[in-house]
């Protein structure tokens, strides 16, 4: 449930995120046990915040603009640069093509040596192919 | 209580709209961008609540209140809430109040049953609710 401010439409509730779903999220951190209804308010918006943030940051920083389009590619690229979104990297890896990566795995034989990810963008139609540990949602 | 994964999740719409309200006009979110933001999202929930634990724990405190979670912004590096947060807050608190005091005034006209469904589903200890000042009835609730 919304919680909203008198009189308002979509954009003037007070926050969007309904916060019993919060609450659900936050609980299954064993080793809370209560939670304050302001705390859980202020959660809510700040996930909120952040997702604007994480948004406009990739947005603004990352190469699909040239499409003009938000890509996980840019969201990715973000986790990797900016530490404040560091704590993000484990479940935004950059994605390769699977073809680039065995390619990369034959290289490591033949050298010996320890390759480096590279940083690929990420065409729209090549979703299918990328490879990466993509935690399914 | 079992949680699926679904539950742990946020819905798409909203995820989608707070999105779109950051970003310029028709930009496009890729599926793909969209679902990652909200796994994002629901790592950030757990992620600050873990921290604003920490700072109740610190406290003897067994219930996360709004200052862990402001503290839990800072130490996170999203300073940047801070000042908007605290604003919400505030707007939050009164809104509250201002049920509260509504309910009071249909209580007293009708029977005690609550009607009011500003509150969580779940009515175990969770919540502590804010101390209510007895006061003067100074805020209509118009709703």
């Amino acid at each position: 449930m919304a919680a909203r401010l008198s009189g308002g439409g979509g954009e003037h509730r007070l926050v969007s995120l309904p916060l019993s779903r919060i609450r659900v999220i936050m609980k299954s951190s064993p080793e809370v046990s209560s939670i304050n209804q302001d705390a859980l308010f202020l959660t809510a918006k700040a996930t909120e915040l952040f997702v604007q943030y994480l948004a406009s940051y990739s947005y603004k920083h990352g190469r699909g603009k040239e499409k003009n389009a938000l890509t996980y590619s840019d969201l990715s690229h973000t986790a990797e640069e900016c530490e404040t979104f560091q704590f993000l990297a484990d479940i935004l890896p950059k994605k390769i093509l699977a073809s680039k990566y065995l390619k990369m795995l034959e290289k490591e034989k033949r050298d010996g040596e320890v390759g480096e990810g590279e940083e690929e963008d990420e065409e729209e139609d090549d979703e299918d192919e990328a490879v990466g540990e993509d935690v399914g949602s | 209580m079992a949680e699926r994964p679904e539950d742990l999740n946020l819905p798409n719409a909203v995820i989608t709209r707070i999105i779109k309200e950051a970003l310029p006009d028709g930009v496009n979110i890729s599926k793909e961008a969209r679902s990652a933001i909200s796994r994002a999202a629901s790592v950030f929930v757990l992620y600050a609540t873990s921290c604003a634990n920490n700072f109740a724990m610190k406290g003897k405190r067994k219930t996360l209140n709004a200052g862990d979670v402001l503290s839990a912004m800072e130490e996170m590096e999203f300073q940047r809430f801070v000042a908007p947060l605290k604003e919400s807050l505030e707007v939050y608190r009164r809104e509250q109040k201002g049920k509260k005091e509504a309910r009071k005034d249909k209580d007293k006209k009708t029977d005690s049953e609550e009607q009011d469904k500003s509150r969580e589903e779940e009515n175990d200890d969770d919540d502590e609710r804010m101390e209510e000042e007895e006061q003067n009835e100074e805020e209509e609730v118009d709703n």
